[in-house]
C-alpha cells in the first residue's frame, strides 16, 4: 500500500525508506529522491519559501500519479511525502521513495513520480527575497521532463 | 450552485479564495465558466483572460476547457503548479 502524506512537519528519509522495505525480502532495490529548498533562485537570494496546496485535491492527485507508476513498472511499494507551509533554505521539501525487486524499475518509477508531481500536483511556491515576495514560475523544462514519459498536457504553457 | 476556488497568485489577484455562484443559463463547460468570470471585467478579466496561464480542476481532477460542469461541482482555478 503506497504511503502519501502532505504535512508541515519535516521527515526522516532514512526512517521512511527503512519502513518502506521493512520485512519484505522481495525488495532488492530502493530508489529515493529528496527535494530541498535552495537559498538562491533566478539569481536572487531566497530567505523563506511558503508552499500552498489544494487540500482534498493534492492527496488525490498524488495517489493517481503513484497508481500510474505502479501500473507501468513492477514496483513493490511507494512513499511520497510533500511538505507545505513555511520552509527555509536547506529544509527538505519532498520525498519520493520506491521499493522494487530491481534497480531499473525503482529508478524509473521514482523519476516518473517526481516529473509528474512537478506538473500535475496542486502545489505553489512563493519565495521571499530581499526584493520582496514573488510566486515561483512554472518551468517549461518540467513539462519536457514529463513529456518523456508520454505526458501530453502542458503545465507551464 | 457551483463552488469556485482560487489558489496562489490567482487568489491574491482576485482578493478571495472562493465563492459560490448560480450557474447562468448556457454555462456548462470550464471554458464557458471562465468566460463568464472574465466578463466581470477588472481584476477578473486581467487574471483569467484568454492567453493567461490558468489551470482548472473540476471535482479535484485536472480539467480541459471542454470539461463539463454542472450544479454541485467544485471548480478550482489556479496558476501552473510549482511543487516538488
Amino acid at each position: 500500500m503506497p504511503t502519501i502524506r502532505v504535512q508541515t512537519e519535516d521527515f526522516d528519509a532514512g526512517a521512511e525508506t527503512a519502513r518502506l522495505r521493512a520485512g519484505d525480502p522481495k525488495v532488492g532495490a530502493v530508489a529515493s529522491f529528496v527535494g530541498v529548498c535552495r537559498d538562491v533562485n533566478e539569481g536572487d537570494a531566497v530567505t523563506t519559501m511558503t508552499l500552498e496546496h489544494y487540500p482534498g485535491m493534492t492527496e488525490k492527485a498524488l495517489a493517481k500519479i503513484v497508481d500510474e507508476a505502479m501500473a507501468r513498472w513492477r514496483v513493490v511499494d511507494v512513499t511520497v511525502i510533500h511538505r507545505v507551509g513555511e520552509l527555509r533554505p536547506a529544509d527538505q521539501i519532498v520525498l519520493v521513495a520506491v521499493a522494487g525487486a530491481h534497480r531499473g524499475e525503482a529508478f524509473a518509477a521514482c523519476e516518473f513520480i517526481m516529473d509528474y508531481l512537478k506538473t500535475r500536483a496542486p502545489f505553489w511556491k512563493k519565495e521571499q527575497t530581499p526584493q520582496g515576495a514573488r510566486w515561483v514560475d512554472a518551468r517549461a523544462g518540467d513539462d519536457e521532463a514529463a513529456a518523456r514519459w508520454g505526458a501530453d498536457e502542458k503545465n507551464a504553457a | 450552485m457551483v463552488r469556485i476556488l482560487y489558489f496562489a497568485k490567482l487568489r491574491e489577484d482576485l482578493g478571495k479564495g472562493g465563492e459560490e455562484i448560480e450557474l447562468p443559463a448556457g454555462v456548462a463547460t470550464v471554458a464557458a465558466l471562465r468566460a463568464h468570470l472574465v466578463a466581470r471585467g477588472g481584476a477578473w478579466a486581467a487574471a483569467l483572460a484568454q492567453g493567461k496561464s490558468v489551470r482548472v480542476a473540476v471535482n479535484h481532477d485536472m480539467a480541459e476547457p471542454t470539461t463539463p460542469i454542472k450544479p454541485g461541482d467544485e471548480v478550482a482555478f489556479f496558476p501552473p503548479v510549482t511543487g516538488g
